[in-house]
């Protein structure tokens, strides 16, 4: 160490204050009151919170959340008074099931093992392997009260799970598992002030996985975490009638201004964003590799039978000409099935039949082969993608992230795609899926129930699979005599610098055929009483310009295989067309602006953002904005 | 203070110590509803937050507001603790974010800087060696760029630079550099002063 760092560090601690003993009685009480609130709200979707004594039993917990399918929800329904018992063969294997740090209802007869003296750190840091082992145990339902032999914990349900939400009825399970989740966590985009930043630039995103999970955490019971809530994902999950493409354009851009919702003081400025729907059967012949991951922890229903149930579904969308590959990777990496015909279904759900789960994940030798495989199906005029199946861990091989982003996007540009279905809830990394989809040109979804398998690999397969437009880059520059501030609604993960949009080299997302993308600014006209920054006593005075727009719309696009990219442009003006797709999509805006907490939503609640899904329903053929309404009213009742 | 407590299993007494807590256990508590654990938790952790919040915004009035948007955000935040890193990782990451936020905030407010800039003002007085102490530490702050300045507020606390680096989601080899890089500036500003 330096003398100069080592006096720094004397200086810090010289300078350093005692915080104030006032001050921090009052940021504790502070901090707890909104805890309190906060559980009272919670209470409902937390059905294992209102013991709090218990923390003890959360690896039991764990397991017996797993049970929370639609079946076992009415079986512990059921079993109020009678009381559940779960037996895991080895009480050292799952350590973590007491936890030294609480002490015990007295009432509750708990299993201990031996005493606890290592040191506590041991217990954090060993829990979440543990938690693994714990799921493997074999769980059973006794339907008589509290059977008693050596390895056994009995644990009175008191009926908290009959107020858990019911899974709808496709059949397809959602379970939480241990809290391994892992979000790409970016803060709200933050307003701007025209003057001081009038360009905001970012990348498209046709990603959905963000809704799903949303849907499934509401689905049982569970607000969502913030950080799990991207809106511009929840928006895009819903298909959008905006007007159709005319001539060579591959798709059509329409930009509307109209009222806010939930501030009469602002205005929204809506881009629409319609890809062209080509004929079906103009369309390139395809090369699908399955990756699938049969590693141990894909074994839930929700998982590998689930995706295999969701390729079936998919099979007889496509034709003689495509051929399908699959490679699995868990313990080692092998392909299962080689190129085969689409319609040789025998052949693939016959392998789809032969793959279970067991090992671990040895995702990096499981990527290589699949692209090696994709490379030898690839011909000219083909459209070659590999679809990676996984519930998210790829905890072997690529230690480095940034080398597997940098590996799929080397093979982006040797043109095979990578898109990312996400399955199950556990250990999902949602960092993970989106940094390999946007790097792979693909699309990221997460498949957690049968019909959201349809609506992604059957009524959206084309878009899914066909791209139309690559790199697809928004750059907006409002004038600053028109409007003082702006905020971008969503897309905080997709951000890009102003000079990358006329930068070719830098990545952005894509449109496949028939996608719609969506994106949506408040905008504060000058004068506005909404306006929240005071002009500068200091600063310099903003240019005036003569000009009534409001500002100027770019994007850029590349089309498939291209490396250059072309330029469209268009003036932002007043007005526009207000149709009712529009208007659902701004209320999914407000959707998820509630679920984050948005502080610029003022006394607009869950009720007005309901009234506006329903009035702007429209044509919901598929009943995905039905779903979307019965989701906003779960959350209502949960966000009490 | 331990206690002891009986427990049956199938038939046989079974006796637990009962020991501190973790700060793991105590946030999974809390993110599970349990209000004792989270208070036991930001007891504890109180002092730690207010010092990183001093060091990254250097006066004593803006460690508090930061201080006090930390407790105000960890109730929500914490139902995010996933338990896999380290809690006060992630509880210091929680924080510098929180400061970034401020930063981000104020630098839309007005285009002064905050924080290190207006040191003069909340200069302690008195015993001289140590104002000429925090002279240096305000000059030399100011002068580095944020980043560095972010890091040395992790590091000046003796956290390691793998632990750094976890907490600003860089690698452990950046935050090397960036000590070195602050090191280096130091020793300019030090070269200067000493020609002066």
């Amino acid at each position: 160490m330096s003398d100069e760092f080592d006096d720094l560090k004397h200086a810090m601690k010289a300078a350093m204050p005692a915080p104030d003993a006032a001050q921090k009685a009052s940021h504790l009480a502070m901090a707890q009151k909104k805890f309190e609130t906060l559980q009272g709200s919670a209470d409902e979707a937390r059905p294992t919170s209102d013991r709090p004594k218990t923390g003890i039993f959360r690896g039991v917990r764990e397991m017996l959340s797993t049970l929370s399918t639609r079946g076992a929800l009415t079986a512990s329904t059921a079993f109020v008074a009678l009381g559940l018992a779960v037996v895991v063969p080895d009480w050292r294997q799952a350590p973590q099931l007491f936890d030294a740090g609480y002490s015990v209802d007295e009432a509750q007869p708990v299993p201990v093992v031996r005493e606890r003296a290592e040191a506590d750190d041991t217990l954090g840091r060993a829990a979440p392997e543990a938690e693994m082992e714990i799921q493997e145990a074999p769980v059973i339902i006794v339907p008589e009260p509290l059977v008693q032999s050596a390895p056994v914990v009995s644990m009175q349900q008191d009926g908290a799970y009959t107020r858990a939400m019911p899974v709808p009825g496709d059949g397809a399970l959602v379970q939480i598992e241990g809290d391994t989740e892992a979000f790409a966590d970016a803060d709200q985009n933050p307003l701007k002030v025209t003057a001081d930043e009038p360009v905001s630039t970012f990348s498209i995103d046709v990603d959905t996985a963000s809704y799903s999970f949303i849907r499934s955490a509401l689905m049982n019971g569970q607000m969502p975490p913030v950080e799990s809530v991207r809106i511009e994902e929840m928006i895009n999950y819903f298909p959008y009638d905006y007007a159709e493409p005319q001539g060579d354009q591959p798709f059509e851009t329409t930009v509307t201004v109209t009222d806010t919702p939930w501030n009469p003081d602002t205005q929204l400025l809506h881009i629409a964003i319609q890809g062209e729907k080509p004929a079906l059967e103009d369309r390139p012949p395809l090369n699908l590799v399955f990756l699938i991951d049969t590693s141990g922890s894909m074994e839930a229903a929700n998982k590998l039978p689930l995706l295999k149930q969701s390729l079936a579904l998919m099979l007889p969308q496509l034709t003689e000409e495509d051929e399908i590959a699959i490679v699995t990777y868990a313990g080692s990496a092998g392909q299962v099935l080689e190129a085969t015909s689409a319609t040789d279904t025998d052949a693939i759900l016959g392998a789809l039949d032969n793959l279970s789960a067991g090992g671990s994940t040895n995702g990096e030798d499981g990527l290589r082969q699949a692209y090696s495989v994709a490379e030898g199906m690839a011909e000219e005029g083909e459209v070659t993608r590999v679809l990676l199946a996984t519930d998210g861990d790829f905890n072997v091989g690529f230690f480095d992230p940034k080398r597997l982003e940098q590996f799929i996007s080397d093979k982006r540009e040797s043109g095979t795609y990578l898109s990312v279905l996400g399955f199950g809830r556990g250990n999902l990394d949602d960092e993970i899926m989106q940094t390999l989809a946007q790097n792979g040109n693909g699309q990221a979804a997460y498949i957690d129930t049968l019909s959201e398998a349809q609506k992604v690999l059957v009524d959206q397969l084309t878009g899914a699979l066909f791209p139309i437009a690559n790199d697809v880059k928004i750059q907006v520059e409002f004038n600053p005599g028109q409007i003082a501030e702006y905020r971008l609604i969503g897309y905080e993960t997709r951000g890009l610098n102003r000079q990358d949009f006329n930068n070719d080299r830098v990545d952005a997302g894509d449109i496949g055929a028939g996608h719609t993308v969506t994106a949506i600014y408040e905008i504060t006209p000058v004068g506005s009483p909404a306006v929240l920054t005071d002009d500068l006593r200091y600063g310099e005075v903003a240019a005036s310009s003569d000009s009534d727009e409001l500002g100027f719309f770019k994007l850029r696009y590349k089309a498939p295989g291209a490396d250059n990219s072309r330029l469209i442009e268009t003036p932002i003006l007043a007005g526009g067309d207000v149709t009712d797709e529009m208007r659902f999509a701004m209320a999914i805006a407000g959707f998820g602006e509630l679920l984050t907490d948005s502080p610029y939503l003022g006394d607009w609640s869950y009720d007005q953002a309901i009234a506006l899904a329903n009035a702007s329903k429209g044509d919901d053929p598929f009943g995905y904005r039905a779903e979307a309404i019965r989701l906003m009213r779960l959350a209502e009742s949960l966000d009490q | 203070m331990p206690f002891r407590q009986g427990l049956t299993i199938g038939t046989r007494p079974i006796t637990v110590m009962r020991m501190e807590p973790t700060n793991e256990s105590l946030a999974r508590a809390a993110s599970d509803g349990d209000g004792a654990a989270f208070a036991q938790l930001l007891e504890r952790q109180y002092d730690g937050i207010f010092s990183l919040a001093f060091r990254l915004s250097g006066s004593r009035a803006d460690a508090e507001d930061l201080t006090q948007d930390v407790c105000t955000a960890l109730p929500t935040k914490l139902q995010g603790f996933r338990g896999e890193a380290r809690f006060t990782t992630w509880l210091w990451r929680v924080v510098v974010n929180a400061a970034h936020d401020r930063r981000r905030r104020a630098a839309t407010r007005a285009r002064h800087t905050e924080g290190w800039g207006d040191w003069e003002k909340n200069r302690r007085a008195g015993d001289s060696e140590t104002s000429e102490a925090v002279d240096w530490l305000t000059q030399a702050m100011r002068s580095l760029p944020e980043d560095l300045r972010d890091t040395l507020a992790l590091v000046l606390d003796d956290m390691t630079h793998e632990d750094a680096a976890d907490v600003l989601g860089v690698s452990a080899g950046t935050i090397s550099w960036r000590v070195s890089e602050a090191k280096k500036h130091l020793r300019a500003l030090r070269e200067r002063e000493d020609q002066v």
